[in-house]
């Protein structure tokens, strides 16, 4: 089971979708995830994610390029590539007439577990999914997040040596999230490779070692969260005031300490300061406000969130539609 | 990154065609229980498909039955039936279509489809499952016909003819089916298809004698698959019929086997491709 190296390899992978005008789907798309460890995909929609899943997971062809995961071709190999994987696609792929039991065994059958086995393998799931007590009731009663830790439990029967999960936590409320975040982290520990994709830019931080960023097809920044965190350069101080304070008084107070645009949130009273040295620019702030007479909420220090990088990577044309997905 | 730092593949044993073949048996009869399954979980569903051929054998047979005059007399049930048994398998194509359908949009054909399965099995347990659903409709629908006074009259060995000749018709239109459930974008198009098996059954010699339509819709009917099904299994029960002595009339059974063949040599080869430029 254990590969040197790369579990996931992608090297300079295209795709255009028959019949479409439009741009590549993926366009000189490169990837690199060293064996037991979560990678994860991070991009607006449309930025191919899901493509560079399908591909890696042998659900699409490739125009060009090469790929291997699990040190076999996606192309030429892709049985075995089968073999290997899960896959927890962007819907719960399950069957909803069917109860949560009959569905592992079903899926465990199809990937050629004796009865008793995959009686066995449909049991320990269940357990490790928290999902025993629901074991015997038709998947369509189900919560969102228990549909969730069903499909990544279907997923994993085999024991993969790579996982795919796309979008794992599109749609889910928060508590259905929470659940299927720590059902995630679990698998972390047993050191199962993950491609992860996501929207939501604190899921990646959350979860993943490394981040590569999607844009149009093609990677255009990868590294671990902290790593990318720093790419951007420089820290920034939050003030939060109070609502009768007068933000943009403040705001021409402050302005000084900035190395650069200030980012000012009329709606949460929040002003963010780039600065480029944290203790000068913590006093010469708390001194401008103290000079003013003004008693903050809040002033805090700190790193750029995965939110701003991205938005700095992407470029303003993108940044409506990711700030609203990462809300 | 450079392809040729990539780990070698590791060597598996390629199974022989003979293991393969086994796992294909093997997966098809995991699909079909899978599908037997549903049948248990979901009843209402399974029974209605079954009771609604009843209906409508009812609906014709009371109230309008009355209405239409038998050329040899008789019973207009001992005319009706043979009809609707081959009404049913049309009847029937929407089962695999919402089948189909379903699986694909809320992908567990990908999920299929990335699994070291037979990839055959997903449609033949598909086949399997929707010959069986048939077949137990069929005869619900053969006991409510002998309830209603239809017989067979024919030799025990032409009426099983008789099934076998519809089971094949079904087996064609299942893949009409597994196409259209591929094609469709939801459940809206289902309803498309179950509103437009009407006119095709009523353009038949199902419930009247196409004779009496105007010429050139009687001669659709004439040569609609429906009814080249439906006239040789009055044949082979030797039920009464509309027609005698047209080459349609004299050539029944022939065509009852044709049409279903060609259907199928369209549809399946369209199926597949259809199922194997999902990876396009």
């Amino acid at each position: 089971m254990e590969h040197s190296g790369s579990a996931i390899a992608a090297y300079h992978v295209c795709k255009r979708y028959a019949g479409t005008k439009e741009k590549a789907a993926l366009n000189g798309f490169d990837l690199e995830v060293p064996s037991g460890t979560i990678c994860a995909l991070l991009g607006p929609n449309g930025a191919g994610k899901t493509t560079a899943v399908k591909i890696l997971s042998t659900l699409l062809q490739l125009d060009a390029g090469l790929a291997r995961v699990a040190g076999f071709d996606v192309t030429t190999q892709a049985r075995q590539v089968r073999e290997h994987i899960g896959l927890v696609g962007q819907y719960a792929a399950i069957d909803e007439i069917l109860t949560a039991r009959q569905n592992l065994v079903l899926f465990a059958r199809l990937n050629h577990l004796s009865s008793r086995q995959a009686a066995l393998c449909a049991d320990t799931l269940l357990e490790q999914f928290a999902l025993t007590e629901a074991a015997k009731k038709p998947v369509s009663t189900f919560s969102g997040g228990m549909r969730r830790r069903l499909d990544l439990a279907a997923s994993l029967i085999v024991s993969p040596s790579v996982l795919f999960v796309d979008e794992p936590t599109t749609g889910l409320d928060p508590a259905g999230r929470r659940e299927v975040w720590a059902a995630m982290r679990s698998l972390v520990a047993t050191g199962t490779t993950m491609l992860l994709t996501t929207q939501y830019l604190e899921e990646a931080d959350q979860l993943a070692h490394r981040i590569c960023m999607l844009k149009e097809g093609r990677v255009i920044a990868e590294g671990t969260p902290d790593a990318l965190k720093s790419a951007l350069g420089g820290d920034w101080l939050d003030i939060v005031l109070h609502p009768d304070t007068d933000i943009n008084f403040v705001a021409h107070i402050v302005k000084p300490v900035a190395r650069g645009d200030l980012d000012i949130d009329r709606q949460a009273n929040r002003i963010s300061i780039p600065i480029t040295e944290r203790t000068k620019a913590l006093l010469a702030v708390a001194m401008a406000l103290s000079e003013a007479g003004i008693e903050p909420e809040d002033l805090t220090l700190r790193r750029p969130t995965l939110d701003e990088v991205f938005l700095h990577l992407t470029g303003p044309a993108r940044s409506a539609n990711a700030l609203e997905v990462a809300s | 990154m450079n392809p040729t730092l990539y780990p070698p593949a590791r060597v598996t044993q390629t199974s022989s065609h003979l293991v393969r073949f086994g796992w294909t048996i093997t997966d098809t009869w995991t699909m079909t229980r899978r599908d037997l399954l549903h049948w248990r979980l979901r009843p209402a569903t399974v029974i209605m498909g079954w009771f609604f051929p009843v209906m409508i054998v009812l609906l014709f047979g009371l109230f309008f039955g009355g209405a239409i005059r038998i050329p040899q007399g008789g019973s207009y049930f001992e005319f009706l039936m043979p009809g609707m048994f081959a009404t049913t398998m049309l009847f029937n194509l929407d089962t695999t279509m919402i089948a189909v359908t379903t699986d694909a949009s809320k992908g567990v054909t990908d999920r299929f489809r990335s699994l070291p399965m037979s990839a055959s099995a997903v449609v033949l347990g598909r086949c399997l499952a929707d010959l069986l659903n048939s077949l137990v409709g069929l005869t619900i629908l053969i006991g409510a016909g002998l309830l209603l006074g239809w017989r067979w009259h024919g030799s025990m060995s032409s009426s099983l003819g008789a099934v076998g000749l519809l089971l094949l018709l079904r087996f064609a239109l299942l893949w009409v089916g597994i196409l259209c459930g591929l094609l469709a974008r939801g459940p809206e198009s289902v309803a498309a298809v179950q509103v437009l098996v009407w006119p095709i059954s009523f353009l038949s010699n199902v419930f009247v004698d196409p004779s009496t339509m105007p010429p050139w819709l009687g001669m659709l009917a004439q040569w609609n698959p429906l009814s080249a099904t439906t006239e040789a299994i009055r044949h082979l029960f030797l039920n009464p019929g509309w027609q005698t002595g047209t080459w349609i009339s004299e050539h029944a059974v022939f065509l009852a086997v044709v049409y279903p063949l060609l259907i199928t040599a369209c549809f399946l080869p369209l199926s597949v491709r259809t199922y194997r430029r999902l990876s396009r």
